[in-house]
């Protein structure tokens, strides 16, 4: 019954599958540290509901990790003549097509997992706050080409704001 | 004393603000010092002629006159006031500021150098306020708005007629037209202006002419053609302000206050009702002073929005700077018939719009004849009778098929009234979104200003077979998104937005408006 909006016209192109890792590492961390606060609360204070509160978000971000290799897998792009595509989301999905001609800057991110992988992040900013496309766990060298051919891209197509 | 207004800042030389610059910046404080000065002065007279009168508290001023520091402070403040006055000429002599063909650019401080320089292709808009003591001395606030925030260019003060034949010379700069033919036009209207301001003739000629300036109409009838103008109706202005949410507060607090004084029995209730009777009653008086005289006209160089009683300000907004429209009806306002106009644009002025909100509100409030008028002002590309009649079902029509692809029918039960309303639709250079059947709404994004376009489906959504779509625009009053589309109807509006935007933004030389225009 349900029915999946798609482009299917669309090659996605996918990110590294390395980035799983660094997705993965970076909930495990964040997830112990959320997790940690309820509990050392009910520790010193013996506060037994606290327990539940611990247990319940331990639950969240065990299924958030679970769930990563496949939400790594639902990021996409694809560069056409004149705009990027952008998709990612499995339960919310979000696609976002971008003009070259309005990319004000291009970003290359590298947290230092990804570093240690080398991967790094794309980041486009236009004018407008919510365009908000971000790949996530480009090859290194992919990245930084792919950063060049995007402003050389823009530059051709420049358009006023 | 003042520069004459004829006089061309154009020409890529360093030039000095207004004299009184400093007065008027200042100005209040410097009122306020004064009178304070002068009223104990006036004590100190008549103690010195009638003598005696010895009050209670030792008034600071009479206990320095009979002190023997006396001619010690007189010489402190002397000092102080030299420096103060040499340090207000030493921060005028160094602000200076030069237009060249290519940028705008402001030197100001006396230790700490500042240097700003904005270009002219991007300049969203440009503001003249004229606040009421500034009026008063022919002096108005020129300001550049350039795409970004806090990226203004402030030149205050300039001459008052300067100040109006500098925006013209900007705006003509930054068109796209050739120096040449701008330097031409300057020439000429500069001698047609001469002799007619010959002002330093005589004392009475120059309070003449600043009479003249003060009871002018705030827009001058020869700007622009009179069948583009709007103006604000006063009944309609006064019924808005009754009609709006705030007065609904306002009932509310009233009623409260009744409701507690007859409850109770006792009056502590009405403590409360003097400051809060001072506070709507100034927002009212304030709200209706500045929206009174408010026009919008449509001039060569762009849209120009001007209002104020006593202190005035108009802003004129460039062809090509407007990023999305929003027209919308509040309830209350439905059986007035009345509509309220919102555009997004790049850059934030410091100056505020007519009704003290935010100057992205470009119509306060006017009837759908008004409102057709504001669109093709700010949409010039969306004039033509198909587009019309479009936009006309845009705003008043209940749905169905009348242009617009409207969300389907299983949508009901997330839109429950709105759904046979709730459609887009694509004109020639811009994409219109209506929404709400309570509250109406007609969203116009021109797609040559659009950032980027998304998709977006969450799992109710996808049960339901619907999706919404999202429109990138800068940062502003309007988000415009639509939602509970039908989902393939939503991929396929998805694909027409992302093409037609690049199309647009291809073709489109709307800012630089006069570019195709020959030089003369």
């Amino acid at each position: 019954m349900s029915e999946r909006i798609d482009l299917p016209e669309i090659q996605w192109r996918r990110v590294s599958p390395r980035y799983i890792v660094v997705d993965v590492v970076g909930y495990i961390v964040f997830g112990l540290i959320v997790t940690a606060v309820p509990v050392v609360i009910a520790l010193a204070a013996g506060i037994d509901w606290l327990w539940f509160v611990a247990a319940a978000l331990g639950v969240i971000f065990l299924v958030t990790i679970v769930l990563t290799p496949r939400r790594v897998r639902a990021i996409g792009y694809q560069l056409r003549d004149d705009d990027v595509l952008f998709r990612r989301g499995i339960l919310y999905q979000r696609f976002v097509a971008v003009p070259y001609g309005r990319m004000q800057l291009v970003d290359i991110n590298r947290g230092p997992l990804a570093r240690a992988l080398g991967l790094s992040e794309l980041k486009f900013v236009t004018a407008a706050a919510a365009t908000g496309v971000t790949i996530p766990g480009l090859a290194e060298a992919d990245a930084e080409e792919l950063r060049d051919r995007l402003v050389a891209l823009a530059e051709s197509r420049r358009a006023g704001l | 004393m003042n520069p004459a207004p004829s006089q061309t800042f154009t020409d890529g030389e360093w030039h000095h603000l207004h004299p009184l610059t400093p007065l008027l910046r200042g100005g209040i404080a410097f009122i306020a010092i004064l009178g304070f000065v002068v009223y104990n002065l006036r004590d100190i007279g008549i103690e010195m002629i009638v003598g005696g009168g010895e009050s209670g508290q030792p008034d600071p001023l009479i206990w320095l006159y009979e002190s023997e520091f006396f001619w010690l402070a007189v010489l402190g403040v002397f000092v102080g006031l030299v420096v103060v006055i040499a340090g207000y000429y030493l921060s005028w002599r160094m602000n200076t500021f030069r237009i060249t063909d290519e940028v705008v650019e402001v030197r100001s401080g006396i230790l700490f150098r500042r240097n700003r320089k904005g270009r002219l292709d991007r300049i969203q808009g440009i503001n003249i306020a004229r606040p009421f003591f500034a009026r008063l001395f022919g002096a108005a606030r020129l300001e550049v708005n350039v795409a970004g925030q806090d990226a203004n260019i402030k030149l205050d003060y300039l001459g008052s007629g300067a100040a109006d034949q500098l925006r013209v010379d900007i705006l003509r700069l930054a068109s796209g037209t050739r120096v040449a033919k701008a330097e031409a036009a300057v020439e000429v209207e500069a001698d047609a202006e001469r002799p007619a301001v010959a002002r330093s003739a005589a004392a009475s000629q120059l309070i003449e002419a600043r009479m003249n300036e003060f009871l002018a109409p705030e827009l001058d009838p020869n700007l622009a053609p009179p069948e583009s103008v709007v103006t604000m109706h006063i009944g309609r202005l006064i019924g808005s302000l009754l009609l709006s949410g705030f007065s609904i507060f306002v009932l509310a607090f009233i009623g409260g206050i009744i409701w507690g004084v007859t409850a109770t029995g006792s009056l502590i209730f009405l403590v409360g009702l003097l400051p809060a009777l001072i506070g709507t009653s100034s927002f009212y008086i304030s709200r209706f002073t500045r929206s009174l005289r408010y026009s919008i006209a449509g001039t060569p160089d762009g849209v120009r929005i001007g209002f104020g009683l006593l202190s005035t300000s108009n802003e004129t907004l460039p062809p090509g700077r407007i990023h999305s429209v929003q027209v919308n009806q509040p309830l209350l306002w439905r059986r007035a018939g009345w509509w309220e106009v919102k555009v997004n644009r790049a850059s934030t002025s410091s100056a505020k719009g007519a009704a003290g909100q935010q100057n992205t509100t470009i119509l306060p409030v006017g009837n759908l004849d008004d409102v057709h008028k504001v669109l093709a002002l700010v949409l010039p590309d969306l004039t033509d009778e198909a587009s019309a009649a479009v936009l006309h079902s845009g705003l008043t029509s209940k749905g169905g098929d009348d242009g617009f692809t409207n969300s389907p029918r299983r949508s009901r039960v997330y839109l429950w009234f709105s759904w046979r309303r709730n459609g887009f639709a694509m004109l020639p250079g811009a994409v219109l979104l209506r929404q709400g059947v309570i509250w109406r709404q007609l969203t116009i994004v021109p797609q040559a200003r659009m950032q980027s376009v998304a998709l977006h489906q969450g799992p109710v959504f996808r049960r339901l077979r619907l999706a919404s779509v999202k429109l990138h625009t800068v940062a502003g009053p309007i988000v415009p998104s639509l939602g509970a589309l039908d989902s393939a109807q939503a991929v396929g509006f998805f694909r027409e937005i992302a093409d037609a935007a690049i199309r647009s933004s291809s073709t489109d030389t709307s800012h630089r408006w006069r570019s195709g225009e020959a030089p003369a």
